[in-house]
C-alpha cells in the first residue's frame, strides 16, 4: 500500500518559515495536485517528500514508513522534474537504466523493464537518440519513462509541462492522467495551472504562503472553496467579489450601491447583521427569467467582448464602484450601457468573512 | 559562489583536494614564503650563516643603479612589447571579423605563433636578424643600416621586443576576434542606419564593448611581458650586450643562481611577487565589475 | 553586417594578408633554413627552399656528433620533451578537476580557504620564487628527473578555476535526479560530470601541452645532465655566442622538428582549443 502521509510538517530556512504545518494523506493510488502561485512552498513540499529538502518539524511517511532520516534512493520514489533533468550525453535508453544499473539490476532485466517502459510511452523507436535530438514533449516522456522504470512506490511530478507549450500541454496533461491511472501509481503533482489541478487531481491542495488553503476533489474546491484565495485561484476568469451587508433577519442583502435583494431562507442563516465578501462566478451570474431560490443581481454594463461561444461582460453592481464579471452565452443581446438584472442560483453564492477570507456556511 | 544542490559526504572531498593542496604547498607556498624570508636574510662570505638584516636587501637592491636601470628597462620593454602586439592583433581581428569565407583557415595560420615557446621565437629572429646570415639583416644593410645587435645595445633591445610581441599577437587576436564575434550585429546595424560610418561605428560603438577584453588582454601581456620573456632574454642576448637587454626577471635569475646572492634575489622576487599580485588583482577586480553589464 | 559596395572587401585581404606574412614570414625562412647547407645560407638566403631537407634532418634526428653541435641526441631530446608536456597536460587536468569537483559539489570546514590557496598560486609563477624552488626540489632529491621537471608544476590554478567555472552551470536538477537515481559523488563525477567536461578536457590539454613542451626557466634550473634537456633548452644551447659558428641548418632543422608537435597540436584541437582559451580567462 503506497500512501503518503504528511503529518505537521514544517520548514524554516534559518529563521524564515516557509512551511507553515500541513497535514494531508494521499490513498493508494491516488493523484494529489499541490496547487498554488509562486512561492507558496508546493515545490519545497514535494521536495522534502523527495528527500532533497530537510524536514524541520513533522513526518513524513511513505507506504506506512516514516521516510524522513532516508536519502531519496533509498525511499524507493521517482521524480519527473521541470526542466526534464536528461542526462544530456547519456542515450534516451542509458537515460532510463541509469537508475537501474546504479542498483545492479542484471542486463537482461534492465533491457526488458527499459523496453517495457518505452513500448507504454511510444518512445521505442528513440532509445538510441540523445536528448538534444527530441522535442520538447518526448524529452518530458523521456522523463517520466525513467521514473516508470524504477517501479516505485510513488511519482512525485515538479511542474513537468511549464517548459511546453499550450497545445502540448493540453496533449500531455491527458497523457499524464491516463498512465497514472494505468499504472495505479500513488502520485504528488506540483503545479500553478489550475486548468491541470483540475484536469489530473483526485484531490487538490490548494496552498498559499506555506499554508494548506484547502485540500478536496476538484469540484469541491470549485463548488465550495473554504477560503476567498481558493476561490479567487480556481476558475477563469475568476470569481466575483463585493462587500455586502446582511439584514437582521438574514432574508435579504445591502449590495454596493445601496440595492437590497432578496437572499432565500438558508444561504445566510446565523450570519444576520453581518458585513460579508459576497462571491459569485461569472459563469453562474444568468440571465432572466429567474428560477425560485435564485438571487437578483443588477448590473451595469460597460463592455461587452463577443467571443462567439461565450460573451463576456464587463461592468460594475447597479450604481456602484463595485466591478463584476459575467460569462454569458454567445447569442446574448447586451449592449455597454444597459442595465441587466443577472441571477446566480442560491448554490452559487459565496458568503466569505471580510476580514478573515474564510467561507460563512449558514449555521 | 555556491552551488545550491551538494553531496554530503565530509572525507571524500579532503581527500580529492589533497593532491593539489599537497603539490601546492610544497612547491608553491612554501618557496613563497621562503623567498620573503630569505629577503630578510645575507648570508656570510663563506656561505655558512645567514643573519636577519630586516630590508636591508630592499635598500640594497632598490638603491642598485644597475636594478633601477633594469627596472626602467623592464618598463619600456613590456609597455613596448604590449603595444606591439596588441595593436596589430586588434587590426587583424578588425579585418578578419569582416571576412566571410576563409576565417578559420586564417585563423589557423594566425594562431600558430602561440605553439612556439617564447625562447624558439627568439632564435627564430635572431637568425633573420642576424648580422651575418640573417635575411632581414641583409635587406638593411642594403639600406645603409648598421645593424648589429650585438654590438649595440638599442638593436638587442629592439631584436628581443620584435620576437617577443610576434608570438604574443596570437593570442590577443585570439580574443579580440572573439569580443567581435561577440558584439550583436544589430547594434552596429541600429548605428549604421543612424547614420554613423564605419570608423565611426568602431570609435563610438566596437572599441567601447571591447574595452573588457582590451583591459584584460594589457594586463595579460604585461605579466607575459614581465615573466615568460625570460626564454626569449636568455636564449637571445642574455641580457646584453652590457646588460642592454637585462630586464628584471632575468636579472632575479642571474642574481640568484649565477651570482648565488639569495638575499638579493630573494627580494627582486619579492617585489616581482607584488607586481604580479598588484596585476593580477587588478584584473580579477575589472572582470569582476565587467560582469554587471 | 554587409556593406553597400564590394570594393571594401580588398582592404581586410590586403591587411590579412600582411598579417599572415609576418606571421609566417619567420617560420618559412626557417623551413627554407633548414633544407640548405651551410655555406649556402651564409652566401646569402634565397627565399625558396632547397634540397638539402633529407640529409640535414636525418643529421639533425640522429647525427649530433659529426656537427660542430655538441648536443645531447635530438630524438632524446624530443622524447624528454615529450614525456614534460604529457605529464603535465595529463597531470594537471587530473588534480585540477577532482579539486574543482571537491570545492564545487561539496560543503565543508576550509572550503573557502582551500580554494584561495589554490587561486594564489595564479599570482606566484616560477619566476617569482626561482631559487628557492629549486632548493626545495633539491632537497628532495628531484634534480634531473622527470618527476622534477613535472611535478612542481602540476598544481597551478587556471585548470581548477576553468573546471569549477564549468561544473557552478552544471544544473541543481541534474545532480537531484542523479540522487534519486542513487548515484553517489563519485558514480556521478564519472557517469555525469567526467563526459561533460569533455570539451573542456580537450581544449585544456591543447594549452597545457603546450605550456609544457614550452617550459624554457624551469628545464634551465633543474636539468644539468644533457639527457634530461628538453628540445627548446636544448636548440637555445645549439647557438653558439660570439665566435662559434652556428651550425644555423642544423639548428634550424632541429627547430622545424621542435615546433612541430605543438603546432600540430593547436591545428588539430583548433576548435576546442579557441573556445577553452576564451572561456579559461573569463
Amino acid at each position: 500500500m503506497a500512501t503518503i502521509h504528511i503529518r505537521d510538517v514544517r520548514k524554516s530556512y534559518g529563521t524564515t518559515e516557509v512551511i507553515k504545518g500541513i497535514d494531508c494523506a494521499v490513498g493508494d493510488g491516488d493523484l494529489l495536485v499541490m496547487l498554488g502561485p509562486s512561492g507558496c512552498g508546493k515545490s519545497t513540499l514535494l521536495r522534502m517528500v523527495a528527500g532533497l529538502e530537510r524536514i524541520s518539524e513533522g513526518e513524513i511517511a511513505i507506504g506506512g514508513r516514516v521516510v524522513n532520516k532516508l536519502e531519496p534512493k533509498d525511499r524507493n520514489i521517482a521524480m519527473v522534474f521541470q526542466n526534464y533533468a536528461l542526462y544530456p550525453h547519456m542515450s534516451v535508453f542509458d537515460n532510463m537504466a541509469y537508475g537501474l544499473k546504479i542498483r545492479g539490476m542484471p542486463r537482461a532485466e534492465i533491457q526488458r523493464a527499459v523496453q517495457e517502459a518505452a513500448a507504454i510511452l511510444e518512445l521505442t523507436p528513440f532509445l538510441d537518440r540523445k536528448p538534444r535530438q527530441l522535442s520538447g514533449g518526448q524529452r518530458q516522456r523521456v522523463a517520466m519513462g525513467r521514473a516508470i522504470v524504477r517501479d516505485p512506490q510513488v511519482f512525485l511530478f515538479d511542474e513537468p509541462l511549464s517548459n511546453l507549450d499550450a497545445k502540448l500541454r493540453n496533449q500531455m496533461r491527458v497523457e499524464i492522467r491516463k498512465l497514472q491511472r494505468r499504472l495505479g501509481v500513488t502520485s504528488l503533482y506540483v503545479t500553478h495551472d489550475q486548468v491541470e489541478a483540475m484536469t489530473l487531481a483526485d484531490r487538490i491542495m490548494v496552498m498559499h504562503s506555506g499554508v494548506a488553503e484547502q485540500v478536496g476533489t476538484p469540484l469541491e474546491i470549485y463548488a465550495r472553496p473554504a477560503t476567498t484565495f481558493v476561490a479567487g485561484f480556481i476558475g477563469a476568469p475568476p470569481m466575483n467579489f463585493m462587500p455586502a451587508e446582511i439584514a437582521p433577519d438574514a432574508l435579504s442583502a445591502r449590495l454596493p450601491g445601496g440595492l437590497t435583494t432578496p437572499l432565500p431562507q438558508g444561504l445566510a442563516r446565523g450570519h444576520g447583521g453581518r458585513k460579508v465578501t459576497l462571491g459569485v462566478r461569472p459563469e453562474h451570474l444568468h440571465l432572466g427569467p429567474p428560477q425560485p431560490g435564485d438571487v437578483a443581481l443588477p448590473l451595469d454594463i460597460d463592455l461587452v467582448e463577443a467571443l462567439g461561444a461565450d460573451t463576456v461582460v464587463h461592468g460594475r453592481v447597479a450604481d456602484s464602484d463595485a466591478e463584476l464579471l459575467a460569462r454569458l452565452p454567445g447569442s446574448a443581446q447586451v449592449a455597454a450601457g444597459q442595465r441587466l438584472t443577472l441571477y446566480p442560483h442560491a448554490a452559487e453564492l459565496h458568503l466569505f468573512d471580510p476580514a478573515t477570507g474564510r467561507r460563512l456556511d449558514p449555521v | 559562489m555556491r552551488r545550491r544542490v551538494i553531496f554530503e559526504h565530509k572525507l571524500l572531498p579532503y581527500l580529492l583536494l589533497a593532491p593539489q593542496l599537497a603539490i601546492t604547498a610544497v612547491f608553491f607556498l612554501y618557496p613563497a614564503a621562503m623567498a620573503m624570508w630569505m629577503s630578510l636574510l645575507r648570508e656570510d662570505m663563506f656561505g655558512l650563516s645567514s643573519e636577519f638584516v630586516w630590508f636591508e636587501n630592499y635598500e640594497i637592491v632598490l638603491s642598485d643603479p644597475n636594478y633601477v636601470a633594469a627596472l626602467q628597462r623592464t618598463a619600456v620593454f613590456s609597455v613596448s612589447v604590449a603595444l606591439l602586439a596588441l595593436l596589430p592583433a586588434l587590426l587583424l581581428a578588425v579585418m578578419v571579423d569582416k571576412m566571410i569565407k576563409g576565417v578559420t583557415a586564417m585563423r589557423t595560420i594566425l594562431i600558430i605563433p602561440y605553439a612556439i615557446a617564447p625562447a624558439i621565437a627568439g632564435v627564430l629572429w635572431l637568425f633573420m636578424f642576424n648580422p651575418s646570415v640573417g635575411t632581414v639583416s641583409g635587406v638593411m644593410r642594403s639600406l645603409g643600416i648598421p645593424w648589429n645587435p650585438t654590438l649595440n645595445g638599442t638593436h638587442a633591445m629592439i631584436l628581443v621586443i620584435l620576437a617577443s610581441a610576434w608570438k604574443q599577437i596570437s593570442y590577443n587576436f585570439l580574443f579580440f576576434l572573439a569580443g567581435l564575434q561577440a558584439i550583436p550585429k544589430s547594434l552596429l546595424e541600429a548605428a549604421a542606419i543612424d547614420g554613423a560610418g564605419s570608423t565611426r561605428r568602431f570609435w563610438t560603438i566596437v572599441f567601447p564593448l571591447l574595452s573588457p577584453i582590451t583591459f584584460f588582454l594589457v594586463t595579460v601581456n604585461i605579466v607575459y611581458a614581465f615573466f615568460d620573456t625570460f626564454g626569449v632574454i636568455h636564449a637571445v642576448t642574455q641580457g646584453g650586450p652590457a646588460r642592454a637587454t637585462e630586464v628584471l626577471v632575468y636579472k632575479a635569475w642571474y642574481d640568484g643562481i649565477i651570482a648565488t646572492d639569495f638575499g638579493r634575489s630573494a627580494a627582486q622576487s619579492v617585489i616581482l611577487m607584488v607586481v604580479v599580485i598588484g596585476l593580477t588583482a587588478i584584473q580579477f577586480r575589472y572582470i569582476d565589475r565587467k560582469v554587471t553589464y | 553586417m554587409q556593406t553597400m559596395n564590394d570594393r571594401t572587401q580588398w582592404v581586410p585581404i590586403l591587411i590579412i594578408t600582411l598579417g599572415v606574412a609576418i606571421t609566417a614570414f619567420p617560420l618559412w625562412i626557417t623551413f627554407v633554413a633548414s633544407t640548405l647547407t651551410n655555406r649556402m645560407i651564409a652566401q646569402g638566403m634565397p627565399v625558396l627552399p632547397g634540397d638539402q631537407m633529407i640529409p640535414n634532418y636525418m643529421q639533425a634526428l640522429f647525427d649530433s656528433a659529426t656537427t660542430r653541435i655538441v648536443s645531447p641526441p635530438v630524438w632524446s631530446m624530443m622524447w624528454n620533451s615529450f614525456i614534460m608536456a604529457m605529464v603535465i597536460a595529463v597531470g594537471k587536468i587530473a588534480i585540477s578537476i577532482i579539486s574543482a569537483y571537491a570545492v564545487v559539489f561539496f560543503s565543508f570546514p576550509g572550503r573557502m580557504l582551500f580554494f584561495w590557496m589554490i587561486f594564489i598560486t595564479l599570482m606566484l609563477p616560477v619566476e617569482v620564487r626561482i631559487v628557492p624552488t629549486y632548493q626545495v626540489v633539491a632537497d628532495l632529491g628531484m634534480l634531473n628527473t622527470y618527476a622534477g621537471l613535472t611535478i612542481p608544476l602540476i598544481a597551478s590554478a587556471t585548470a581548477t578555476l576553468l573546471f569549477r567555472q564549468f561544473f557552478l552551470t552544471i544544473p541543481d536538477e541534474l545532480v537531484e535526479a542523479a540522487k534519486i537515481d542513487g548515484a553517489g559523488p563519485i558514480r556521478f563525477f564519472r557517469d555525469v560530470v567526467l563526459p561533460l567536461s569533455a570539451t573542456n578536457i580537450a581544449a585544456l590539454f591543447v594549452i597545457l601541452f603546450i605550456y609544457g613542451w614550452n617550459q624554457y626557466l624551469w628545464p634551465l634550473l633543474i636539468t644539468t645532465t644533457a639527457s634530461m634537456s628538453t628540445i627548446v633548452i636544448g636548440i637555445t644551447q645549439m647557438i653558439g655566442s660570439g665566435d662559434a659558428m652556428t651550425d644555423w641548418n642544423t639548428v634550424m632543422a632541429t627547430t622545424v622538428l621542435a615546433i612541430l608537435p605543438p603546432m600540430l597540436v593547436v591545428i588539430v584541437m583548433q576548435r576546442w582549443f579557441v573556445k577553452g582559451l576564451v572561456d579559461t580567462e573569463k
